[in-house]
């Protein structure tokens, strides 16, 4: 304002701050400056960036909430597969006994089947065996009567028949 | 608080110590017949017509010039660094939105929940006072803030809105900042007094700290620089103005920070003011 203060005051202190003149001047000037700032800042540039974090908080919690369920999908799955995995295996363990079972019967018929069988070839041969057995013992009886009356006759002796076969019966016998 | 004060009070004694010993020093270096040396460390300081003529409240100066760049740092930095608006931010968007959110936690933590209501006020102190003070550091520039001028209606704006806003939101109540209950009685009185006077010297340091900080930096780095023209101790000086820079860096945004701390502390005491 005052040009002659100036001098006077800028000479007493050597300090540009003390200069009361040019005092208005920047009160003014900071004041627009102030409150240029603050219309942008409460206008455009704060609601802006509150905006963008609220946005990004809320992506993000959203994010966090979405994992969430799909490690639960995911858990829910795995359960589900074990659950499944189990009833197979029950179901195969229940498979494999029910043909066990049924190889074992059929086995068991097959096998009584058999044994039946070796049991009447085994009665068979014994009867063939024992068949074979009094058709020689008779066959050496009649052998011996015919060598004993043989051997009689060629000693001049007459032998009766009776006798023979008792005396042949008696060997046959001892 | 008072720890901040005295503390940021403790630099700039230090930094008043630190020019007056050069001073001395370049008083007895210097012959007198030489006429070397000029300080002017002062000289940087001078409000100057930018288009010549004298100074009325309305002339364009270089205040308005980098009080000018100020805001346009802020738009780039806060409008044109956040227009993305992207939920993955980029550089720019990243820096404004840790500025806000510095700002913001701040006055939260401190001033309380209800304080976050005046968030853009304090913001706009906090990015005039960091961008001033940062572009201040650039060569040739000017600084409003090492002017007691600025700082003052600064923190005028800050004690009078705290103190209007502490009578309308608690009536009388607000004078309860100044009855210590806490204290035995008979102490009360003189108590009273002590708060009183420490309430109306807040606007005084507040201003003050800022101004004096960001001139005594810029002054030393002058004499520093003068000092550069004596041969033998021109690499002292250059290293000394380096480490100096640096310095004025971390005391540009920490005066940022302090000067808008302590205004949440005072609306704190303005919202609520009981002991």
């Amino acid at each position: 304002m005052a040009t002659e203060t100036h001098g006077a005051v800028e000479g007493a202190a050597g300090m540009p701050q003390l200069e009361l003149a040019h005092f208005p001047n920047q009160i003014f000037w900071l004041l627009v400056t102030l409150v240029v700032i603050y219309f942008v800042l409460s206008k455009v540039a704060l609601p802006r960036i509150s905006s963008v974090l609220a946005e990004r908080s809320g992506t993000i919690m959203n994010d966090i909430s979405a994992a969430e369920e799909l490690k639960l999908k995911a858990q829910d799955a795995e359960n589900a597969y074990n659950k499944a995995l189990a009833e197979a295996k029950a179901e195969a363990q229940r498979i494999s006994g029910e043909a066990n079972a049924a190889i074992q019967a059929e086995l068991d018929v097959a096998l009584a089947k058999a044994d039946a069988e070796i049991a009447a070839k085994a009665a068979e041969s014994e009867a063939a065996i024992a068949d074979i057995r009094d058709n020689a013992a008779d066959s050496v009886k009649i052998v011996a009567k015919d060598t004993a009356k043989e051997l009689v006759a060629a000693f001049g002796g007459k032998a009766d028949a009776k006798t023979l076969t008792a005396a042949i019966n008696a060997r046959l016998k001892g | 608080m008072s720890d901040q004060a005295k503390q940021s009070g403790g630099t700039g004694k230090v930094i008043f110590f630190a020019i007056l010993a050069l001073i001395v020093i370049a008083i007895f270096l210097v012959p007198t017949g030489h006429g070397g040396l000029a300080f002017h460390p002062m000289d940087q300081f001078e409000i100057k017509a930018l288009f010549g003529g004298d100074i009325h409240w309305y002339t364009v100066t270089n205040a308005t010039l980098w009080m000018g760049l100020t805001v346009l740092g802020v738009v780039l930095l806060l409008v044109v660094g956040s227009s993305g608006r992207a939920i993955v931010p980029s550089k720019g968007q990243s820096i404004a939105e840790l500025t806000y959110g510095f700002v913001y936690k701040m006055l939260e933590d401190v001033g309380g929940k209800d304080a976050v209501r005046y968030f853009p006020y304090v913001m706009t102190l906090f990015c005039f006072i960091a961008f001033s003070n940062v572009l201040g550091l650039l060569p040739v520039s000017f600084t409003p803030t090492t002017h007691i001028a600025v700082t003052g209606v600064l923190a005028l704006l800050v004690f009078v809105f705290v103190t209007v806003l502490g009578f309308v939101k608690n009536g009388a109540a607000f004078l309860e900042l100044f009855w210590v209950k806490s204290a035995p009685l008979a102490l009360r009185p003189v108590l009273a007094i002590i708060e009183l006077i420490s309430y109306f010297v807040r606007p005084v340091s507040h201003s003050i700290r800022l101004a004096g900080n960001m001139m005594a930096g810029h002054a030393v780095i002058k004499v520093f620089a003068t000092f550069a023209a004596i041969k033998l101790i021109a690499p002292v000086s250059i290293a000394a103005i380096a480490a100096m820079y640096g310095l004025e860096i971390l005391v540009a945004f920490i005066q940022a920070y302090v000067f808008t701390i302590l205004t949440c502390v005072y609306l704190k005491d303005a919202l609520h003011p009981a002991h």
